[in-house]
């Protein structure tokens, strides 16, 4: 070993936490050493059930990411091994050890790939270093969940989330709901995508975007990196406007990429930016809700709303998502699994818009089915336009099994 | 100690082992639910006459100390006490401090329940002054009894089982100290009303009718007669009159809070929608569920759903909060047959409302009776520290073995029509369904249905229920598929802690035989484990 190595400091890494009512999480602190082979001090709220599995799992990632000599302190308040495994990488690597290496928990089985035009009426936000909402989230069934990197992460987490969310992409099942992240903003949210994208997200939401070039940039970041590890599954996009000028650009965001499936609001921020105070009534932020429906369906992509604050108030959300899709909005952000089932039943056609639609779509199959190029109903002519709307209508209250379906689907 | 020592061990009737032979008496190992058949007559206490009791009604004594030696107090004897000012209970402690101070030794403490604010009777033990305990024991006094540091036999009953064990002669109360919120001088006592007030004092009564010697303690003397009277004067001996019998705020919660967990309220609402879509719901049913958080918002969603379905029940049966004294004002359900009254709405309802109906273990539970309300109920809904593949379940350790809680009602209840355990999957990173339980506490025969977040398991015996709820929409999974999908997410089975080899304290089944052994825990904190280095 050269002298001047000899010489320099050895390092020391510390990542997740640990005591106080913290749980399903683990911290673990790492001091390198330069002789002695790994030495562990393990503390565990499980250990009489998981100790030998939690040395294992350590022993294992430690040799994985290259490391021969360290000693490595757990305190351990019951972290599942996925959990584990970031908090281990996360420590090693704020120590300086464990180079570019990974230690990858063993992926299950992905769930099919999203559609660009799937469901996406409830997205549960799942704040990115906190494990312990992860592994359930799937069972309240929203259309999707975000790990997000973005706000709800200190800036001093940042590397440690981006490890947890890589390690839940790979090893969490989240059921049907798509799997979302939101990064940072740029150029952090590159670093975010080098770790993200290998795992094959189904759609990134991009913050704070206020111009077409980021959304390219991250496009290009997006195609790059799944090139390089052989993503061929679609990464969609969601770019979320939380300014006055993001709300002028608009459309021209909607249309900067391909992969964009859907386009967002984000009101705190955009409040913020206006300097009005939000309402629950939304009065504020009437016009740019209206232009990111507009420039969305123009562009044709969904629009997708903020979300509703107060958990504690299920009334309010039920009037803000009726009067969200009465706007043109196709689903919104919760922030509490209890919303997601108000938030869908606010997002569903109402029984006789259901029924009146079904009505038409009849009417236009019989007169297919005839060769009429008229559709009516009654006495009534029916407008294409009319048609389309009702075959749109029923097409979504399928996918939200509203509707029976012929292989014996519930209604 | 000797009686540890020569503890013979046989194998029970569902295959577990235990002792024939707890704190001097013999046992009967457990032979089934309905295994042991019972002979004889119920036990007797002294009779009594007026002529040794003032006839101007008037049984005050001084102090507790004085009540005490007028009952003749001597080592060895048995003090009871009941738990309806649960963690701001002054009494028990008091009583038993006293005896001390007057010198009495070996003492057997028998609480309906033991809360941590009677952990000072760690020292008592430790002094000699206490021999051991005979009810719940968790916290400070589960992990003494636990290390195996009491020097008798722990044995945990049922509230209904408690009843059994004093009414069939196998427990002898010496002396009962009854902690009343309000009393007369002539013994009568209700537990609705005063400073103090607890609601109902049901526990108490098995204590006041079989004792040798009653003591009522109150902080609220009325002029007789006290009414309502549930303890009644003629069992009484003694009144005694004290500043406070306990901390009202410990006493009774100000509002009972339903869980915000999202995952619990997830298994409240299968459960309520099992009982809907089982069909179990419907006008003139029953239900019973406790107070704990996830029991709470069950009833809370199970009374929507009924308000929708237009359906109302004939009675629930309490632990009472405010969630069922609502259903009863907005006559969702006839009566509450109340066991104990948990927060202040609850106190308030069954202190005027004359269909909130205090009951007693004997009504409720008592196995040894010619029936009892537990098995009239149409579903009960529980919770469990584990529970195993053939749906048998522990509620009084922690899967390291260590005391956890009391049975409570628990046991009495499984015998509802359809006996719903409430559970998540696993605890931080601890299964709760597993292979095969710790401690065992209730058998699976008799429990239908475990609700957890991922599924619903219906045991496979209640085919009747798995008819009911096909096609209803409900996650029905196997009990086996469960757990191993929750060892998928803990990272494999969990390992089996090692127990001692001595028994520190017998679980019995409602007809007091033996149903499953504590053993001695031997890692000192659980929660450290030094783990040797790499290669």
């Amino acid at each position: 070993m050269p002298a001047a190595a000899e010489a320099s400091q050895l390092h020391r890494g510390e990542a997740g936490r640990a005591g106080g009512d913290v749980r399903s999480d683990v911290r673990v602190t790492v001091e390198e050493r330069r002789s002695g082979g790994i030495e562990l001090d393990l503390h565990s709220r499980v250990a009489l059930y998981y100790g030998e599995n939690i040395r294992q799992q350590v022993l294992d990632a430690v040799h994985e990411l290259g490391v021969e000599h360290a000693h490595l302190a757990i305190v351990d308040e019951g972290a599942l091994p996925f959990v584990i495994g970031a908090r281990v990488e996360a420590a090693l690597k704020r120590a300086g050890l464990g180079g570019n290496t990974a230690a990858l928990p063993d992926p299950i089985p992905l769930p099919s790939a999203s559609a660009r035009d799937r469901l996406r009426r409830s997205r549960l936000y799942l704040p990115g270093n906190e494990p312990k909402y992860f592994i359930n989230a799937g069972l309240h069934a929203p259309d999707a969940v975000i790990l997000d990197l973005e706000d709800s992460v200190h800036h001093a987490e940042k590397d440690a989330a981006r490890l947890l969310v890589r390690n839940a992409l790979r090893a969490v099942d989240f059921g049907a709901a798509e799997r979302m992240v939101r990064i940072n903003q740029l150029p952090l949210g590159i670093t975010d995508l080098e770790e993200i994208v290998p795992q094959s997200p189904d759609l990134i939401l991009i913050p704070k975007v206020e111009t077409a070039t980021q959304v390219a940039e991250v496009d290009a970041a997006i195609t790059r990196i799944a090139q390089q590890f052989g993503v061929t599954r679609p990464v969609w996009l969601m770019p979320i406007l939380e300014s006055a000028l993001g709300i002028e650009n608009a459309f021209a965001i909607a249309t900067a990429s391909d992969r964009i499936a859907a386009l967002t609001i984000g009101l705190e921020d955009y409040t913020a930016d206006l300097g009005v105070v939000k309402t629950s009534t939304g009065a504020e932020s009437l016009y740019a809700r209206q232009r990111v429906v507009n420039a969305a369906h123009a562009a044709h992509v969904q629009a997708i709303d903020s979300v509703y604050g107060d958990v504690a108030d299920m009334d309010g959300l039920q009037r803000w998502g009726e009067a969200s899709r009465a706007m043109g909005f196709e689903g919104m952000g919760c922030i509490h699994p209890m919303q997601i089932e108000v938030i869908h039943h606010a997002f569903a056609p109402s029984s006789s818009e259901l029924e009146k639609a079904l009505n038409i779509v009849a009417a236009f199959e019989e007169a297919q089915a005839r060769g009429l190029g008229v559709v009516s109903l009654g006495s009534k002519m029916v407008d294409a336009p009319v048609v389309n709307r009702a075959v749109k209508l029923v097409a979504r209250a399928k996918q939200m099994g509203l509707i029976p379906t012929s292989d014996g689907g519930q209604p | 100690m000797s009686v540890i020592a020569t503890a013979e061990l046989v194998t029970n009737g569902i295959g577990r082992r235990v002792p024939t032979l707890v704190n001097g008496r013999e046992q009967t190992p457990y032979a089934g639910v309905d295994g042991h058949s019972p002979v004889g007559n119920k036990y007797g206490p002294p009779i009594r006459t007026n002529s040794d009791y003032p006839r101007n009604g008037d049984k005050r004594a001084p102090d507790l100390e004085t009540a005490l030696r007028l009952c003749g107090l001597r080592d060895g004897m048995t003090i009871s006490s009941h738990h309806h000012l649960r963690n701001g209970d002054r009494v028990a402690l008091t009583a038993l401090e006293t005896a001390a101070r007057m010198g009495a030794k070996d003492l057997m403490w028998f609480p309906s329940a033991s809360f941590p604010c009677h952990e000072p009777v760690i020292d008592l033990m430790k002094s000699g002054a206490v021999h051991h305990i005979e009810g719940s024991m968790n916290g400070p006094l589960g992990d003494f009894c636990s290390h195996g540091n009491m020097r008798g036999m722990g044995v945990l009953r049922s509230h209904g089982g408690r009843w059994q064990a004093v009414q069939d002669g196998e427990v002898h109360i010496d002396i009962a100290v009854i902690a009343a919120p309000t009393a007369d001088f002539f013994g009568n006592a209700d537990g609705a009303h005063g400073k103090s007030a607890c609601g109902s004092l049901g526990f108490a009564l098995t204590d006041s009718v079989y004792a040798d010697r009653v003591i009522v303690v109150t902080d609220n003397l009325v002029p007789f007669p006290c009414i309502p009277w549930q303890i009644q004067g003629n069992d009484v001996d003694y009144v005694v009159e004290v500043e406070s019998i306990g901390d009202p705020s410990k006493i009774v919660s100000g509002t009972t809070q339903i869980t915000r967990s999202p995952d619990r309220l997830r298994i409240s609402e299968l459960v309520a929608r099992f009982l809907r879509d089982s069909g179990i719901m419907r006008n003139g049913f029953s239900f019973q569920a406790g107070a704990g958080g996830v029991a709470l918002a069950f009833v809370d969603y199970l009374a929507r759903m009924m308000k929708e379905a237009g359906v109302k029940a004939s009675f629930v049966r309490g632990g009472s909060t405010k969630y069922l004294v609502d259903m009863l004002k907005e006559g969702l359900t006839g009566y509450i047959l109340d066991g104990q009254t948990f927060d202040l709405d609850a106190v308030q309802s069954i202190a005027t409302d004359p269909r909130h109906v205090p009951t007693s273990p004997f009504t409720s539970y008592n196995f040894h009776g010619k029936g009892n309300f537990a098995s009239i109920v149409d579903a009960c809904v529980l919770g469990a520290t584990e529970v195993d593949v053939n749906f048998n379940a522990n509620v009084v350790t922690h899967s390291d073995g260590r005391l956890l809680h009391g049975i409570g009602g628990w046991q009495n209840c499984l015998f509802a029509g359809c006996t719903i355990l409430a559970v998540p999957s696993f605890r931080d990173r601890i299964p709760v369904i597993v292979d095969e339980v710790t401690t065992l506490t209730g058998p699976g025969e008799l429990i239908d249905v475990i609700a957890t977040e991922r599924g619903i398991a219906i045991n496979p015996k209640r085919r009747d229920l798995l008819d009911a709820v096909k096609g209803k929409g409900l996650p029905i999974r196997s009990i086996e598929e469960i757990k191993a999908e929750v060892e998928r997410i803990c990272g494999g089975k969990p390992a089996k802690p090692k127990l001692g080899d001595r028994p520190v304290a017998v679980v019995k089944w409602v007809d007091g035989t033996v149903l499953d052994t504590v053993w001695q825990v031997l890692e000192d904190n659980p929660y450290s484990a030094k783990v040797a280095g790499g290669e």
